[in-house]
């Protein structure tokens, strides 16, 4: 737990501690802040709270030394009694963390306090003895939370709970896990109407969407009460840019140019953290950085897809002071204090404010002295958006976040999760679910067809109701048809769908056999797809011989060579926030502004200047040129990724329809690049409007479900939902699907479902994921309704200089699902000309 | 040797179809995933594993009903383009013994449909060894058309074959990533056909239970396309 205070002035409010708890402090020399303060009265006037704090601020004691103050003044008593407070933290780590860390208090005071940690890991022999005797402190999961309110018990479990505390809400909030717990804290709300919800956030832009999320909307719009930690308490943060002596890449990712200024800052201090945004980048950046580690600095490596027992060795030398520098990706974001960090480095753009603010808060845990970042862009376009970040940053503004609407899946699943606890009359379920926030405007129809699809699939055909999962008694009830439906269910509980994983072991073939050794940890599948036996990456900080794939299980080798087969890198996994964009924006389009930016640069924007135009603050700068035989516009939305490259699909689709013969189109977080044969600026001069009707807002009508009939990003949703609702088991008792299997069955299921039943509800749950997910529509629709009539068009003789950053990603980003048909074609050809090349096999029966 | 110039325009339902030899039998492979035979206008086709949905949902997997109606209903349309004589369904029609159509099905419609207008035979898999229900045509555990053997399973008797069953899906690296398609596939020793069932899954050629029927490598996969058939050396699929 971190320290409330080490200044030795005099508590603020002595009251408000009780005895044992006031000398416990004054032990330490700590005080009691008056955040820790306002808790206690919320908890003592039983009112639910939301508590905003910055990282450094003694949140996590704020939110635990109310449940320790009531427990402590509780008389004793013989008999078990139900669990008292709830802390649900997204970490699994964070959980068992403070439950360690709770310990030492309660043993000092002489506290009579169970406090205990229930997550995947926790033996299933301690789960039993915890329904049975329940700790008066449970520290778990979302979750771990659906499994205990799927249970008969629950009723008895949760009877005498008190307050509940969730850890980081605005990290779980914003998500499909955050549905989840919403949901079932809508049943701890009928379970134990008496508890209240502290929730802890860092901060955000609109905290009266947590205020809603963290109670009961009955009536709809009340919020929790807010207690906030003022502004002026926290450092500013020391945010600078690396200035590179090197030159600043037009594109890329690797900040190859800058590693050394990066290896020299690191060893200036005594624990870098060092963030980069995809599990590849950090691989690479690991790498480059052990290429130059002169001095022998100890430098670990942290992400996902490492084995488990990898990552807690890492961050047990990062806590006992082992190691120099770690990089990391998000796996690092939130939580523990591992260790004594010193200084932050962010690798490449960090896409958002508020996550830049989440990041750099790992460094120095402590509010008074401020948190030292150093942000390292790995291109030009990235240099503006490091700039764009840091004014936000000083600004103290955040990304804002829409309200969210619930996800049906996640419905889907917590309705059959109620139905394995205890029989539910629809009428009641319905109401306690839509006093979940997310789910306050579900409409009664999409609640019964989630009901219906519970039940016997929700087909129009009814002609499952004899293998219906729920069945219905005389009164009108659910209740879950057979025992292994509910364990089927608690097996496949949650909403964290990961790419498929392979597992990583050391190995090598003798004779054609391999066999797996070492495990080294996971990687995607669709990675492990694309290698070829002698393919060698990097992984786990290593160069590694792909040897080849035994049943699910990759087997590799250590490489001899040093340079690594690198796969492609298809820029961050975030898309730039819209924030963050329209600050780009602003900052391109004030020559006066560039001082503050290195000289290469500015140069840049002044080149753009003089050969083309600068994109407006509002207005949308589109470009056309011929180059190679070829016509190029290129458009600058400043919209993220995800929303370019939809808006690529829907502009070829009606490039095509104008007769341009579009041939493809290319996108980043800035900018989107089509060629074509046809000339678009003939078209501009024929007709002026023409590029203002090309991006006018109805392609969003007709364009987009053409489109979405074949889109893979649909498939992509499609599965997901179907996971997360139940349809297709991930494990289910006595088997384990072999998971490289599962990918093309929900496709096909979802072939089959879109012909004969386009209205299925599980189709609408998928749709709505992919529009506010991949395909970014709302953004999308927000700037073409921005851009009408504010369109600047530059016809161009030649490729201008800020095209050139998107202009060479051409061939480095993965095409899309929908041109396969055409790869395949491509690709048969090269390998019959191969084989036609020399002589190879005698011809196979086929004549042709 | 250009891989999709082997296209022959025969007519528009023959669009990206190959033709191809086994065992001195001419053969048209069909992007639909069906093999004809034009001498005898016999269509084969395999595992149309008919009412899996509904077998897995007695298993509480509500995967849509709708399956036999999509699988029939291709079957019907492309007996209609092609016009065959007869239809060859190469084992594994029926998903279980156990699950047949339910009342309101127009599956058995369906299947009358077919077999008016052709001779329906039904060939003997591992999932139907015996028909499920009474179906119109004739039940066998084998069929010959010259020197080739029509049946479920691969078999290594040295008789020239066209077996289902493997369900294969060839994998292919692409400029577009890891590409994966079902497939025939052809040697001198056999055809495999993939399965043309709408809820079935499929195998990678480079599986021993697949590969090992092809030891030498000698031959060539189909990969199934919207535009038409591609067809790749085996040993770049089975590695």
């Amino acid at each position: 737990m971190p320290p409330a205070d080490s200044s030795p002035e005099a508590p603020d409010d002595p009251c408000a501690l009780p005895p044992a708890f006031a000398r416990w402090f004054a032990q330490r020399g700590w005080i009691l802040r008056p955040h820790q303060a306002e808790m206690l009265a919320q908890a003592a006037a039983r009112r639910s709270t939301l508590l905003i704090a910055p990282t450094g601020a003694g949140k996590t004691l704020a939110g635990f030394l109310p449940a320790l103050v009531e427990l402590a003044a509780r008389p004793p008593r013989a008999a078990p009694r139900g669990v008292h407070s709830l802390y649900i933290s997204p970490l699994k780590a964070l959980a068992v963390d403070i439950a360690r860390n709770l310990e030492a208090p309660i043993a000092e005071m002489g506290l009579d306090i169970r406090v205990e940690a229930r997550t995947g890991d926790t033996p299933a022999a301690r789960r039993q003895r915890q329904l049975r005797q329940p700790p008066d402190i449970l520290l778990t999961t979302p979750e771990q939370i659906a499994l205990l309110l799927s249970h008969g018990e629950a009723r008895r479990f949760f009877s005498e709970l008190r307050l509940i505390i969730v850890d980081e809400l605005h990290a779980l909030a914003p998500g499909k896990r955050g549905d989840l717990l919403a949901l079932g804290l809508a049943r701890l709300a009928v379970l134990a109407p008496a508890a209240i919800r502290f929730g802890l956030s860092a901060t955000v832009a609109e905290p009266d969407a947590l205020r809603r999320w963290l109670v009961p909307q009955e009536p709809p719009g009340a919020m929790a009460d807010l207690v906030t930690v003022p502004r002026e308490l926290a450092a500013a943060p020391d945010l600078r840019i690396l200035e590179t002596a090197a030159r600043l890449p037009w594109s890329g990712h690797s900040a190859r140019h800058a590693m050394g200024e990066v290896y020299e800052a690191i060893g200036r201090h005594r624990l870098s953290l060092i963030f980069v945004n995809t599990r590849m980048q950090a691989e690479l950046v690991f790498r480059m950085l052990w290429d130059i580690n002169e001095a022998g600095l100890r430098i670990a490596l942290h992400h996902g897809s490492l084995d488990v027992a990898q990552r807690r060795k890492v961050e047990a030398a990062m806590a006992a002071g082992g190691l120099d520098a770690v990089v990391c990706t998000s796996t690092l974001d939130l939580g523990i204090d591992w260790g004594d960090v010193d200084l932050v480095v962010h690798i490449g753009a960090p896409k958002g404010a508020s996550r830049l603010l989440q990041r750099i808060g790992r460094a120095n845990h402590r509010l008074d002295t401020p948190s030292r970042a150093l942000l390292v862009p790995s291109n030009r376009f990235e240099m503006l958006e490091c700039r764009a970040a840091i004014e936000a940053a000083a600004a103290g503004e955040q990304d804002a976040r829409t309200a969210r609407t619930g996800a049906l899946d996640v419905l889907a699943q917590h309705v059959t999760g109620m139905a394995c606890a205890e029989p539910f009359a629809p009428d009641a379920l319905f109401r306690e679910v839509t006093a979940a926030a997310p789910y306050c405007g579900l409409p009664r129809a999409d609640f019964d067809r989630i009901l219906a699809f519970a039940t016997d699939g929700g087909y129009a055909l009814r002609v499952y109701e004899r293998f219906a999962k729920l069945k219905r008694d005389a009164g009108g009830r659910y209740r879950i048809a057979n025992p292994r439906l509910a364990q089927g269910y608690r097996m496949n509980v949650g909403t964290i769908v990961e790419e498929t994983m392979l597992k990583v072991h050391l190995g090598a073939g003798r004779g054609g056999a391999l066999r797996p050794g070492r495990l080294l940890g996971e990687i995607e599948e669709y990675f492990a797809e694309g290698l070829s036996p002698g393919d060698t990456f990097v992984f786990a900080g290593e160069v590694l011989k792909f040897e080849g794939l035994v049943e699910d299980r990759v087997i590799a080798s250590r490489a001899a060579g040093r340079d690594p087969m690198i796969p492609s890198y298809a820029g961050g996994k975030f898309p730039l926030s819209t924030h963050l964009a329209a600050r780009v924006r602003a900052l391109i389009a004030d020559p006066a502004h560039w001082r503050c930016l290195p000289a290469q640069v500015a140069d840049w924007l002044r080149l753009q200047q003089a050969r083309s135009g600068l994109p407006g603050r509002d207005d949308l700068l589109i470009e056309s040129f011929p180059r190679a035989g070829r016509h190029f516009l290129v458009l600058y939305p400043f919209e993220g990724r995800l929303a370019h490259q939809t808006l690529g699909m829907l502009l070829t689709r009606r490039l095509e329809r104008a007769g341009l013969k579009p041939l493809g189109f290319v996108a980043n977080d800035y900018a989107l690049a089509t060629w074509m044969l046809g000339d678009p600026q003939r078209c501009v001069a024929r007709e002026p409007g023409f590029l203002g009707a090309l991006l006018d807002p109805d392609m969003l009508g007709d364009d987009l479900e053409a489109w979405l009939a074949e889109s893979a990003l649909m498939k992509r949703s499609f599965r997901h939902c179907a996971i997360v609702s139940g349809l297709i088991e991930r494990r289910f008792p006595g088997m384990e699907k072999k998971a490289r299997a599962l990918t093309l069955s929900t496709d096909l299921i979802h072939d089959v479902l879109r012909r004969h039943e386009p209205d299925h509800i599980l189709l609408a749950a998928a749709r709505a994921d992919a529009a506010s997910g991949l395909m970014d529509l709302r953004r999308l629709s927000d700037f073409l309704m921005r851009i009408r009539g504010r369109i600047a068009h530059h016809p161009l003789a030649r490729i201008s200089p800020l095209a050139v950053p998107v202009m060479l990603e051409i061939g480095r980003e993965p095409v899309y699902g929908e041109a396969g048909d055409a790869a395949i074609a491509e690709e048969a050809e090269r390998l019959m000309q191969e084989a036609a090349d020399e002589p190879g096999p005698a011809d196979g029966g086929a004549e042709a | 040797m250009p891989a999709i110039t082997a296209v022959v325009p025969v007519s528009s339902s023959l669009a990206g179809a190959v033709p191809v030899r086994l065992g001195g039998l001419d053969l048209i492979l069909h992007p639909e995933g069906a093999a004809l035979v034009p001498a005898e206008e016999t269509l084969i086709v395999a595992d149309l594993h008919l009412e899996k949905a509904a077998s897995f949902a007695a298993r509480g997997r509500l995967l849509p009903p709708h399956d036999s109606v999509a699988t029939l209903g291709a079957l019907s349309a492309l007996a209609g383009a092609l016009a065959p004589r007869r239809i060859v369904l190469l084992g594994d029609s029926f998903h279980s013994r156990l699950h047949t159509f339910g009342a309101a099905s127009p599956g058995p419609a369906l299947i009358a449909g077919l077999a008016a207008r052709a001779e329906l035979v039904w060939i003997a898999g591992n999932h139907d060894p015996v028909p499920p229900l009474p179906l119109p045509g004739r039940a066998l555990p084998e069929l010959r058309i010259g020197d080739v053997v029509l049946r479920h399973l691969p078999c290594r008797d040295g008789r020239p074959e066209i077996v289902g069953h493997l369900h294969p899906a060839a994998r292919l690296r692409t400029r577009a990533g890891a590409l994966r398609r079902r497939c025939f596939l052809l040697s001198p020793a056999r055809l495999v056909l993939p399965a043309f069932g709408a809820l079935t899954g499929a195998l990678d050629a480079d599986d021993p239970a697949i590969a090992d029927w092809f030891p030498d490598r000698a031959g060539h996969a189909f990969l199934l396309g919207r535009a038409g058939l591609s067809r790749v050396p085996l040993a770049a699929v089975m590695g």
